[in-house]
């Protein structure tokens, strides 16, 4: 099956939302999916990537843009 | 884990006292996995991140770095709508301020407890220490929690345990009740000890870890009730007393203004909620207008946002009036003169 890619819109939403948003839309996901979870919120660029590690999942990608949104891109690890 | 490894959740706050009993649970071979609720009031995470003026910290959830440092899971559960129920109707009372202490804390242990029985664990672990709080870390509570919640002898404090009756986990040898510890008071320093001794960085929040114990947040909140005339908010509404200046000018309708440019950010995600005012020709804040604003409250919330940019010097500055509808109304205000600005605006 193809691993799918997933976005995920955590905008205005301060710690911990994005985090639990992540969590809830990675029960959608299967293992191998990937997720990018674009924030607002800069207190995200150290959140998810440490629930990752917490939860096994494999960061790919994170960092800030020009306008200051942060994103993280993560490979679901179940 | 082995077969037979007997499990523990642990209430991780991200404060201190959490991470040094999940730690002691370690000790003892539990399996321990983490819990944490956020209510929408959590001091953790909100106003740190927000503001520009803190960009040289690191902006990190206090229970992710304690929950790393043990190696654990860490469960982060949104419960903001069953708390306003907590909030708005405690059955023991508020603490100093609008913090219902016992109740959240029965609350809290009730949705561990509830959580414990749905994932198969054996029993409860929180860091309270009998006295350390005037509320809820009382002899005479640490009963009423662990009743109210449903938890009974299936809630362990390790840190006070010593002091308090063998729980099940204890009765039952699951842990050994002479490892754990008699802490009690107000006193830090054999936590401070501690944590040294196992080399934990942790966070140590001035002023506690909930905005319903700050003074300034609670009359933001009342004020909230009063003007609404009911007592009800929404996450939006918590959130917003957390950010810039508040001024109530008069009773129908509030400012909210962005004190710098990480609130000012924070605050542009409302403009499709809120009417939102800004100057057209001068540096300014971003200011939110709430409440039921006639045209002479939006032009005295236009010279009051004029007060606050750089045009405030200025005879004439154009204030824009942006709408959640998109519409937009230009307003020319001379910019409130200090004098005029009455102390008593500021919640």
């Amino acid at each position: 099956m193809v691993p799918l890619k997933m976005e995920l819109d955590a905008r205005h939403l301060l710690c911990p939302m994005p985090v639990i948003r992540a969590s809830a839309a990675v029960t959608q996901l299967a293992s191998g999916d990937v997720l990018s979870v674009h924030c607002t919120d800069p207190g995200a660029l150290y959140d998810i990537p440490a629930w990752c590690r917490l939860e096994g999942h494999e960061v790919l990608e994170a960092g800030t843009r020009p306008d200051g949104d942060v994103w993280v891109t993560f490979r679901v690890r179940k | 884990m082995q077969n037979g490894t007997r499990k523990a959740v642990v209430l991780l706050s991200g404060g201190l006292d959490s991470l040094l009993a999940a730690r002691l649970m370690q000790d003892q071979g539990i399996h321990v996995e983490g819990i944490n609720f956020f209510t929408g009031f959590c001091v953790e995470g909100h106003t740190h991140a927000i503001r520009a003026t803190r960009k040289g910290r690191v902006v990190r959830n206090n229970a992710l770095h304690c929950a790393e440092q043990l190696g654990i899971r860490l469960h982060i559960i949104d419960v903001i709508d069953e708390y306003k129920d907590v909030v708005l109707n405690p059955r023991h009372g508020y603490g100093a301020h609008l913090n219902p202490c016992l109740d959240c804390k029965g609350f809290m242990v009730g949705k561990a407890r509830a959580w414990m029985e749905d994932h198969g664990f054996d029993f409860i672990v929180t860091g309270e220490v009998l006295g350390q709080r005037p509320m809820s870390q009382r002899r005479d509570t640490f009963p009423v929690v662990a009743r109210e919640s449903g938890a009974e002898d299936r809630l362990l404090r390790p840190l006070c345990a010593k002091l308090l009756p063998p729980t099940l986990p204890e009765r039952e040898g699951w842990v050994d009740r002479e490892r754990l510890l008699a802490l009690s008071g107000r006193n830090r320093k054999p936590q401070i000890a501690l944590a040294a001794a196992y080399g934990f960085d942790y966070a140590q929040p001035a002023g506690g870890c909930c905005f319903l114990t700050d003074p300034n947040y609670a009359r933001k909140l009342r004020d909230l009730w009063e003007s609404r005339g009911e007592r009800r908010y929404d996450f939006d509404d918590i959130m917003l007393l957390k950010i810039g200046r508040h001024l109530r000018p008069r009773p129908s309708f509030k400012l909210i203004i962005g004190r710098e440019a990480g609130e000012n950010r924070f605050l542009e995600g409302y403009r499709n909620r809120y009417p939102h005012l800004w100057s057209t020709d001068y540096n300014g804040p971003l200011a939110l207008l709430l409440g039921d604003a006639d045209a002479d409250d939006v032009e005295l919330a236009c010279a009051i946002a004029a007060r606050f940019g750089q045009g405030r010097a200025a005879p004439a500055v154009r204030i824009a009036v942006g709408r959640p509808d998109g519409s937009r109304t230009d307003h020319v205000v001379t910019p409130l003169p200090a004098h005029r600005l009455d102390a008593q605006w500021y919640l």
